[in-house]
Parts: structure tokens; sequence; C-alpha cells
């Protein structure tokens, strides 16, 4: 086991899931209760010091019982080397815990992140959607969002005035 | 603009009644300095910014759910659309991480061409940001000088692969095109003039009073909080974190020629616009040493189940024609998995996260796009400043909107 992942495990017994070594990179799977604490410990230990956030971003499994998957990015600047942290998040209780405080630079991304699937971070500063409109409806990255819209634009006519049409509503008057 | 005033109450022991107001101030997202479609609301304390919100979005064009129903080639024009002003960096940093899911090996050749025009698109960018900078800040010169030299990178670009902006010249396994003898020339012609012409653009700022009036000690941030933040390329390395991937995982043929990575020490606005300014010299250095050592041979790879045959085989060979058809109607096949790959563009790391589930299109594709993350470092940035900085720091990020919104 890469000793990243077996210091991990051995501070956190109860939250490590698996570790995998794919294409020289290293991925941790976690349980998503324990992810404040873990990524403190990655960040703050000596020997980790995951100084720098690289990207924060989601990943759907419609099939899966748990069908989001948030994956977290970090580099060392100091040690030079990566990790990548995943949690699986259930359709029902659609969240997880903000890790702002540790990284400043998440602020942005985990907006982006609900923003784009609808995955909640409890104890964001600025919980909002950041990308599409505050009013916008749906989650466009989710594997059911069809991707030629939902068709909004087939009843703009309901809408617009029409130039020839008669009474108070029609630009004509 | 609109304007929301809510007058301050007037302090009952001071003769004359201070007027002091709190102004909510929208910039944007029609505004000649914003570089696109940013929108910022400003909490103004008379003329200091108190705190400063990005409204994104603007540009959104969904790119990344658009990836999805794509196959591997269909993304790379996609990825022109991003960092418009340095598309062939983006079109590199996502072919970089294809390579990687299928493991594959770029010719020598390749790796070379693919560097040096990397480098030649850095140019081009930083020269980009260097005149839009200055002309924010009201030095109108310099913008005509860098956009002269620019011209010259663009004409090459066109005579490389036939456009001037959105070039979607890598390919998966090398490049669309071989450099031609002509273009080398041309490249060696301008390295020779290049230097002096940037001593041209210093001798119009670096001592310039309004220029260091309006950069030095605006914008700072300390290394902590830039690493903290996640900033990553010149924004930085003008903190004094000495961070480049170039170094810090070679790719292509970055450890194959000598260079330094500039690094500023004050962390502010003028010490970013010093580390871009050597960073074009040190460009310069790259790409004459990888035309001195460019060696022979094939820049794209052999390998018909994912590079294109070239088009005069489509039409008298079979095979030919059939990998043709199999890649452009289906696209070549990807081993489940995932990967993260980092590529060092002009205005920071440039991610492509990409979980493939084994067919023809990715499952998944998320764009760490350097610009949408040095925006959320703009609030911090810039409070306490006045509302005339608030153009320097956009300007000092680099921020091109079509990258922050994908």
């Amino acid at each position: 086991m890469h000793p990243i992942a077996e210091k991990v495990r051995s501070q956190f017994p109860q939250a490590f899931i698996e570790s995998r070594e794919t294409l020289g990179e290293l991925s941790i799977q976690i349980r998503k209760e324990e992810i404040v604490p873990v990524c403190r410990f990655l960040h703050d230990d000596p020997d980790l010091s995951f100084d720098h956030i690289t990207d924060i971003c989601s990943v759907d499994f419609p099939e899966d019982q748990e069908r989001y998957e948030v994956v977290y990015h970090f580099y060392s600047i100091l040690k030079n080397h990566r990790v990548r942290i995943k949690a699986r998040v259930d359709e029902e209780d659609c969240q997880i815990e903000s890790v702002c405080e540790i990284w400043k630079g998440a602020n942005f991304l985990e907006r982006e992140t609900y923003d784009m699937m609808g995955i909640e971070f409890r104890n964001h500063p600025d919980h909002r959607r950041i990308l599409m409109t505050d009013d916008f409806e749906g989650w466009p990255l989710r594997k059911d969002f069809p991707t030629e819209g939902k068709g909004w634009r087939n009843s703009f006519d309901e809408f617009l005035p029409r130039p020839d049409e008669e009474g108070e509503e029609g630009l004509g008057n | 603009m609109s304007i929301e005033t809510k007058e301050k109450e007037k302090t009952e022991d001071s003769p004359l009644p201070k007027r002091s107001e709190d102004l909510l101030l929208n910039m944007g997202p029609q505004h000649p300095s914003t570089h696109g479609v940013l929108r910022v609301v400003l909490d103004l304390e008379g003329e200091k910014i108190v705190k400063a919100t990005p409204h994104l979005g603007y540009l959104h064009r969904g790119v990344e759910k658009l990836a999805e129903v794509s196959t591997y080639n269909q993304v790379i024009p996609l990825t022109d659309r991003l960092d418009y002003v340095c598309s062939m960096t983006n079109n590199f940093s996502y072919v970089r991480a294809v390579e990687k899911l299928l493991q594959i090996e770029i010719p020598e050749r390749g790796e070379y061409v693919r560097t040096i025009v990397a480098e030649m698109q850095r140019l081009a960018g930083h020269l980009f940001w260097l005149g839009t900078q200055a002309l924010d800040i009201g030095a109108m010169t310099v913008f005509f000088f860098t956009f002269r030299e620019r011209e010259v990178l663009l004409n090459m670009f066109e005579k490389i692969c036939g456009a001037r902006l959105t070039m979607s010249y890598y390919r998966v396994g090398g490049v669309d095109q071989d450099l031609t003898p002509e273009v080398i020339v041309q490249l060696r012609d301008f390295l020779k003039e290049f230097p002096p012409k940037i001593e041209e653009y210093n001798t119009l700022l670096e001592t310039n009073r309004i220029w260091l009036a309006r950069t030095k000690g605006i914008a700072y941030i300390s290394a902590e909080d830039a690493i903290n933040f996640g900033l990553t390329g010149p924004p930085l390395r003008g903190s004094g974190v000495n961070y480049d991937i170039r170094k810090a995982e070679p790719y292509a043929a970055y450890d194959k020629v000598e260079w330094d990575v500039p690094m500023g020490k004050n962390g502010d606005t003028y010490d970013r616009y010093w580390v871009r300014v050597q960073e074009m010299k040190q460009s310069a250095r790259i790409i004459s040493q990888c035309l001195d050592q460019l060696p022979e041979g094939p820049f794209l790879a052999d390998l018909p189940k994912f590079t294109l045959p070239p088009k005069s085989l489509v039409m008298s060979d079979m095979e030919s024609l059939i990998h043709h058809f199999k890649l452009v109607t289906e696209g070549f096949r990807v081993p489940p998995g995932e990967t993260y790959c980092g590529t060092e563009a002009p205005k920071g790391e440039l991610g492509f996260y990409i979980v493939s589930d084994g067919s023809g299109k990715p499952y998944r594709m998320k764009i760490r796009s350097p610009s949408f993350i040095h925006m959320g470092a703009f609030d911090y940035m810039a409070r306490g400043y006045m509302i005339a900085d608030v153009v320097t720091i956009f300007g000092t990020y680099d921020v091109v909107m079509g990258e922050c919104d994908r």
C-alpha cells in the first residue's frame, strides 16, 4: 500500500474504505462523514502537507446505491506529491461537509460542484449557484439532465408579446 | 453601471455635515476592462472597496456536458474555446490527459514540436496580457508594440495549422502537421529580434512613474494565502512560491532544455508583471534550444487505432479508409479508468480530470481552469483598494472568461 494511504488508514481506520494506485496516481476512498478530519490531517501533517488545493468535482453514477462521488485533488508544493480523495454521497442525503475552513480556494470549487450536480456543502460560507442563474432549475451535469435542454425554449412564445397582436401587451401599440 | 446609495447617519457633533456613503456599484458584464463578460458587484465606502462579489457564468456554454456526448477527438475543438487567447495550450492539456489514459508514447519529434508551439503560444498569451494590462492602466503605446509581435506569431500559427485563434493543432498521439522549414526559418528570425523588443516594452513601463504607482503594492497576496487559495502560474510565482509543473512534473521536452523559473518576491501586481516578462525571455530560450535539438522523424504516433490516417491515403488505401471511418463515426475506445493531468498554461495550471467507462466518449470530464480559481481569490485581494484598482486586479490574473465559465 502507498505510504500516504497507509498513514490515512492508521489515523482513520473507521473512515478509510480503500485505496487504489492507477497510472501512477493515488486515490483514497473514504466515508463522507469524516471528510473534514481527514482533510485537516492531510493539510496539517508535516509528512503529507497537502497545502495546495487543485480541484473539487463530482461524478454521477446513476446505477449505484450511493449515487454521487465527490472527488478532491490535493497537491503538496513542499513534497511534490498528489492525492485524490473520494467520498460517496447518497441521493436521499445529498450533502457533505465543506472544507472551506482548511483551503479558502475550496469556496468557488464547492459552489461549482453544488451548481452542477446539486450536492450540498454544509457550513459553506456562501452557498449559492455560481455559473447558472439563481432561478435555474435542475442540475446540469447529472446524467439524467438532458443534453438538449428541457424544452424551455419551446414555450418562449407565451412570454414574448408579438408586434402584430392587438391589445395592451402588443409592442405595436 | 447602476448605483444604489445609502446615506450614513450624520454625526451630531461635527459642525459641517460629513457626507459618507456606502455604495453598491455594479461593474460589468459589459465593460471594456473586464476582458469579456465578467460582472462584479462592489460594496464601496467612498472609493474604497469593502467587498467585491464576482458574478460568473455569463459565458457558460456547458463544455463539460458537451464533452460527455462527444467522441474524444470531437472534444479537441471544444477545448479551443476555453482560453481562446492561448488555444494551443488547452489542446495540449487535453490530449495529454487522454494519452495518459491510453498510455501511448509520442514520437520524439512530436514532443519537441509540441513544446515549441506551446511556448510560442505562451509568448502570444503573455504579449496579449501585457498589452491589455497596460491599456487598462492607461499606457496605450505598449498595446501597439506587443500586438505587433503577436501578429508575427499568429501569422506563423496560420502557416503551421491554418488558423490564427482556434487552432486545434494537437492530436492524440502527436500533432496535426509538421513544422515546415519555412516556419523554422521565420521562427529563428523572430527569436533574434524578440529580446530587444522586450527591452523596448520595459523602457516604456519599468521606470514609468504611473505604471509603478498603479502596480507596486496593489493586490498583494502572501505566499501562504496564494497556496491556500490554490493559485497557480504567475500569480503564485509572483508571491515567491517555486511551483511550475514544467519543472515539478516534467513533460514533453521541458526536461531536455535549460531554463529557469522566474519568481517574484513581493506578491503584488508589479511582481506578477515582472514574472511574466521574464517568462517570455525563458520561453524564447526554450524555443531556440528546442529548434537546435529538433530531431528528425515522425510527428504523429503510428497507431492507426487512435490517430487519423493522412488524408492522401484515405481515398487510395482500403485500410486507411476503414480506420478513418471508424475513428470519425465511433471514435477510439479508452480503457476504463480515471486520470488527472495538469499542464502549465500561460495562466496557471490547466488540468483535465477524465473518467472513462471504456466507451468512445468521456464519462465525465472536469476542467480545472486557472482563471476560475483565481477569481475565487478576487474578493480577498481587492478589499481595501481603490475602485480604480479593480481593473488592475482583473488584469493581474490574466483572466479569460471563456476558460473561467467554460
